[in-house]
């Protein structure tokens, strides 16, 4: 039916460059910085409940503020030494939330955490108590949603679920810290997906990855020669393959309602980065306190993969790059479709960071934006299938309710339609906003 | 480190290499086939044409954002140099200055600004100047040009071969008998007949409608659909009485169907969104060409029949969207649980 | 002989054309009057009587979807006390109120005001925002481009909803800027303003109003590094206010319009000058400020005097 080559969504897509100049570059632990800051809101939900105060003695993997609630999840410290001031700092976000600070002194682990290289296969926890272990681990989605992992597990009665995706597409421009993982830690990450399976009762796993990491592939198949339960499949390179529905679409051909979850067609997605983090949390005792991340950019002067110890100020993962080249215009935490740009280079590397990119001058500031000639590309690219050109002109002239039947709600905010606008329209600038006086308006 | 501030603006952070102006320059290259043929075919006359029709578009554009409407003019993004090449090709080579004038007037002042400028108009602004120019000088524009290969009535004008073929028919002759007037089809596909400065030379809108396909401006969907519905059509009334009715191949080289297929009716403005509407869109041009053509009074229909459907655009919009991700899926979204 | 038989014809046939048109307009204009009496919307008199006085600029400051909504409403209820329209202001409630014979309710003219001075020159850049020119936008995507997250972000989202023509953005300032006599206090603005920065008050007595042009809610210390007038809350006005009309929330100085007795005491205790006066004379304030240090001094005065009483009572010796 298809003339692809390999599996791909059936709507909409764009293509843009992939520069994935960090791709064969293997993941470096990053020098220690002098202090953290590490936010309470690193996650959808509420934030955390802190538990520490200023000149508390900490430990790495140590818990710092508890979850609040069903949905969030508990923060752990990512380093040893003392707890300093807490108070509200800028975050990733663009906006201030409360963050713990702590100066870091050495670098000594809680006791139980297993720091060995040994692969632990045996899975003793029951599927409950895995569960339990995820939260208390403060594992949450690593791809950049950051959504607390225990609640994706916690399936509701009546969804039954029949297939696990493992999302190691990494469809992002740039982004290379996935693919790294996943040459360097396979044989991890299979077991991370054991775990999965078992606290899902699924039998069925498959990973799917763009065939722009053939190495990562290969690397699967042959591990999974034996593994009846898990394959491994290649897909288009096209861009958003990493969207969850997409990928869902893709690999199963089930298409999730709208204001639904995957679960309501039998699936549960998970990060192949949130998997290894499963995986540490319940075979190695290990929280999630430090994660990979790429620096790169055009103008960088060795685009690396780190492994970054959470809450560590993104100025010093920048130094452990070569440092910010003269000419950086734009600095955005995470792939250059969905990311978000920074300001402040001491804002910390949370959770859901999965790359830092840095943009020269050139190539920072938007072009002259012209009126719409209806080439109708944006509608070509939307991979929900929506209009985004009236969605554009129902958020502007404030026609919440017409946008709302339009399925505004559905916008994805990947960004395909004012990648492709030829006019230089800032569409999904329109979408968000449209969106936001929505939720208000919902919310009065 | 440079101290110099950081941007910050909403994502994406890149963007696809197409831009506007990136997209008037490929048409525009697309177009110097044809407008280097129609010179050889012509002469100068071809040549001054084009450019005064340029020349008073972009001036038109100017004056009226500037004057008229205070907006700054974005003459730059070069929409109304396309604007002025096409209204060139769709006239004779020997049309008075004074004539292009108000051509240009009428394409730049009511077919375009007077909705709103670029984006904003419904109609083709070439064809609005162009069939305004038809209805108000009918005597300057169907006095055609001798060409390089010509039917010559007499040694200063001639008649294109839609025209001979619509005036013989009416006389009582028959198809064969025309037939014979005129050059063969190679000669049309190549341009040696008459006609206005942009229709005649199949081969060079060709390589036009290649050079735009490859660099992705516009998509096989409008100018496939309507020849491909010219051919059938008209091959249905050919074979049901081909002494009656000229070859489908006939009716596709000769007149404005390829002009049309290629620069007038994939305009992005005018035309829908969506393939399938485009396909409809074709369609519905292809068809009533046809009928204007066989049974109508005028020899050539396309310039109707686009203006036509140009304003079927907004129906065609709503009625023909794509498939939604989750549309068909919300409805047995019942199913789809109770199954598992 | 056939030419005469063809004109006669012609002008007959004009005749007939003229005479079956008329015909046609005539019979086509009574039917519409039977119609249109028979099918007329019965609409109480009264609310064409009401709409005639409004202004007519369906602004939606009454809290009604329009001029002629706000008819129905005000002739449904028949009580005005709930029920007013800002841009007509007291003189057309009062019309309003004779049309149908009720009593009418007076209200105080209210007005908007920029609760922000932070200008260019008082708030530095930290970045640069190159995203789409609206504040709505900007405020959606992150804290603002200067230090103050509290501040405006200076797109005019607020002028370009003011179907007043009652505003303006300085271009020195990067402030809006209300132009008094024609603002009407429609509450567009205040709506808009993705910070809150826009707020109606009471025009006050003599026009006069006295308000903290500042929302930033941080520490001192802290607010002072992102702009040089914010509010610290340092309380000196809160202090110097004797009708307690000032209150002190999350560092910040607020005063409440309803209470201010525009005594103008409070003005000259900030230190940054950013308590902002409309319509107060030079003189006045100067006597404020000499009424303030005349109490000042008094209190003083009384709290020595208290020590002394409370020293004595203890029989200790006086201090020398």
């Amino acid at each position: 039916m298809s003339l692809h080559k390999h599996k791909t969504f059936s709507i909409g897509g764009v293509h843009p460059d992939d520069n994935k100049l960090s791709a064969h570059t293997p993941i470096t632990p990053l020098e220690l910085p002098k202090m953290v800051i590490i936010p309470i809101t690193q996650h959808i939900g509420a934030p955390a409940k802190i538990i520490v105060q200023r000149g508390d003695a900490v430990k790495a993997g140590q818990i710092i503020a508890t979850h609040e609630g069903f949905v969030s999840s508990n923060i752990h410290s990512s380093v040893s030494g003392k707890v300093g001031i807490i108070e509200e700092v800028m975050d990733s976000t663009g906006f201030k939330h409360t963050a713990i600070s702590i100066r870091v002194k050495g670098d000594e682990w809680v006791e139980n955490i297993d720091r060995t290289d040994t692969l632990i296969e045996e899975i003793v926890l029951a599927p409950k108590e895995i569960v339990a272990r995820i939260m208390e681990s403060g594992v949450v989605g690593m791809g950049g949603a950051a959504f607390p992992s225990h609640v994706k597990l916690s399936v509701p009665e009546g969804k039954h679920v029949n297939h696990l995706i493992i999302n190691g597409v990494e469809c992002e421009p740039f982004l290379t810290a996935d693919h790294r993982l996943m040459v360097e830690k396979p044989k991890e990450i299979i077991v991370g997906i054991k775990v999965l399976m078992k606290a899902l009762a699924v039998d069925k796993a498959i990973i799917g990855i763009e065939d722009n990491k053939a190495d990562a592939i290969e690397i699967f198949e042959n591990l999974l020669v034996n593994e009846p339960g898990i394959s491994v499949e290649a897909l288009e390179v096209q861009y958003p393959q990493g969207g969850e529905k997409q990928l869902i679409q893709a690999l199963l051909n089930r298409e999730v309602p709208s204001g639904g979850l995957p679960s309501d067609v039998g699936v549960i997605v998970h990060n192949v980065g949130t998997t290894y983090a499963i995986y540490q949390a319940v075979q190695k005792n290990k929280p999630l306190i430090e994660r990979v991340v790429t620096v790169t950019g055009k103008s960088v002067k060795q685009p690396s993969n780190f492994l970054v110890r959470i809450g560590t100020p993104v100025i010093d993962v920048l130094i452990g790059a070569g440092g910010v080249p003269e000419d950086t215009g734009k600095i955005v935490s995470g792939g250059p479709m969905m990311g978000k740009a920074i300001a402040d280079l001491n804002v910390p590397v949370a959770k859901g960071t999965s790359g830092i990119l840095l943009i020269p001058k050139e190539d920072s500031m938007r072009e002259e934006v012209y009126n719409c000639v209806h080439c109708g590309k944006c509608i070509e690219a939307c991979p929900m299938g929506l209009e985004p050109y009236r969605l554009l002109l129902l958020a502007k002239k404030g026609n919440h309710s017409r946008a709302k039947e339009e399925h505004i709600v559905d916008c994805i905010e990947c960004g395909s339609c004012s990648f492709v606008c030829p006019s230089n329209r800032p569409i999904l600038d329109y979408i968000r906003l449209g969106k936001t006086q929505l939720r208000k308006q919902k919310k009065q | 480190m440079s101290t110099e501030l950081l941007t910050i603006s909403p994502s994406p952070h890149i963007h696809s290499e197409l831009t506007v102006p990136q997209i008037m320059r490929a048409v525009i290259i697309a177009m110097v086939p044809a407008f280097l043929f129609s010179i050889y075919n012509f002469g100068l006359g071809a040549l001054y044409v084009t450019t005064f029709s340029v020349i008073f578009c972009v001036a038109f554009e100017y004056l009226i954002a500037r004057y008229l409407l205070n907006k700054s003019a974005s003459i730059y993004d070069g929409s109304a140099v396309i604007t002025g090449i096409l209204l060139a090709f769709n006239v004779p080579s020997n049309l008075p200055w004074y004539v292009i004038l108000i051509g240009s007037a009428v394409s730049i002042g009511i077919g375009k600004m007077s909705f709103g400028g670029l984006g904003n108009n419904p109609f083709n602004p070439a064809l609005v100047g162009r069939v305004f120019l038809l209805l108000s000088f009918p005597v300057q524009m169907t006095s055609w040009p001798v060409a390089k290969a010509t039917l010559s009535l007499d040694a200063v004008t001639s008649a294109t071969p839609l025209g001979v073929l619509k005036e013989g028919l009416r006389a009582g002759e028959s198809v064969d008998v025309l037939m014979a007037k005129m050059p063969s089809y190679i000669d049309f596909f190549f341009g040696l007949q008459s006609g206005s400065i942009g229709e005649m030379s199949a081969f060079a809108l060709l390589l036009g409608l290649g050079y735009m396909l490859y660099k992705k401006i516009i998509t096989w969907h409008i100018p496939v659909s309507m020849l491909i519905t010219i051919f059938v059509l008209t091959g249905i009334f050919w074979l049901s009485d081909p002494n009656k009715y000229a070859t489908p191949l006939f009716h596709i080289l000769t007149g404005g169907v390829m002009l049309g297929a290629v620069f007038m009716a994939t305009d992005y403005v005018t035309s829908p969104f969506t393939h399938r509407g485009m396909l409809i869109f074709g369609f519905g041009i292809g068809l009533l060409t046809v009928l204007i053509r066989l049974f109508g009074s005028y020899p050539e229909g396309v310039s109707f029949a686009i203006l036509i459907m140009n304003a079927f655009v907004p129906l065609i919009n709503r009625f023909a969207k794509e498939p939604r991700y989750g549309a068909k899926r919300a409805k047995d979204k019942e199913l789809e649980t109770v199954r598992h | 002989m056939s030419s005469e038989y063809c004109q006669k014809s012609m002008s007959t046939e004009i005749i007939y054309t003229v005479i079956s048109l008329t015909a046609i307009g005539i019979i086509a204009a009574v039917v519409i009057y039977f119609v249109s009496k028979k099918f007329a919307v019965q609409e109480d008199p009264r609310i064409s009587n009401v709409e005639s006085v409004l202004p007519n600029t369906n602004c939606g400051g009454c809290g009604q979807p329009g001029c002629h909504a706000f008819a129905v409403a005000v002739v449904n209820t028949g009580d005005l006390s709930n029920l007013h329209c800002p841009v007509g202001g007291n003189s057309v409630m009062k019309r309003v109120a004779d049309i149908l014979g009720v009593q009418a309710v007076e209200k105080d003219p209210y007005i908007a005001v920029v609760r922000c001075s932070g200008s260019f020159e008082y708030r530095k850049k930290t970045s640069v925002y190159n995203g789409t020119s609206s504040c709505k936008i900007e405020a959606n995507l992150y804290s603002g481009d200067t230090g103050c997250a509290y501040g405006c972000l200076g797109h005019g989202d607020c002028v370009d909803v003011c179907d007043f023509d009652a505003m303006y953005m300085d271009e020195k300032t990067g402030l809006p800027v209300i132009v008094e006599y024609k603002c009407t206090a429609c509450n567009a603005c205040v709506k808009e303003c993705p910070k809150d920065i826009l707020e109606l008050w009471p025009k006050g007595k003599k026009n006069q109003r006295v308000y903290v042009a500042c929302l930033n809610e941080e520490k001192g210390s802290t607010a002072r590094k992102e702009c040089a007038v914010a509010c610290s809350g340092c309380s000196k006005c809160f202090e110097s206010c004797r009708y307690d009309a000032i209150s002190m929330v999350n560092n910040l100085a607020h005063i409440d319009p309803e209470k201010c007795k525009l005594c103008m005491e409070c003005v000259g205790t900030c230190d940054v000058h950013n308590i902002i006066t409309t319509n107060v004379t030079p003189e006045k304030l100067q006597q404020g400020d000499e009424q303030r240090l005349k109490h000042e001094e008094r209190a003083r005065k009384k709290r020595e005097a208290e020590k002394l009483g409370a020293q004595q009572s203890n029989n200790e010796p006086p201090q020398a």
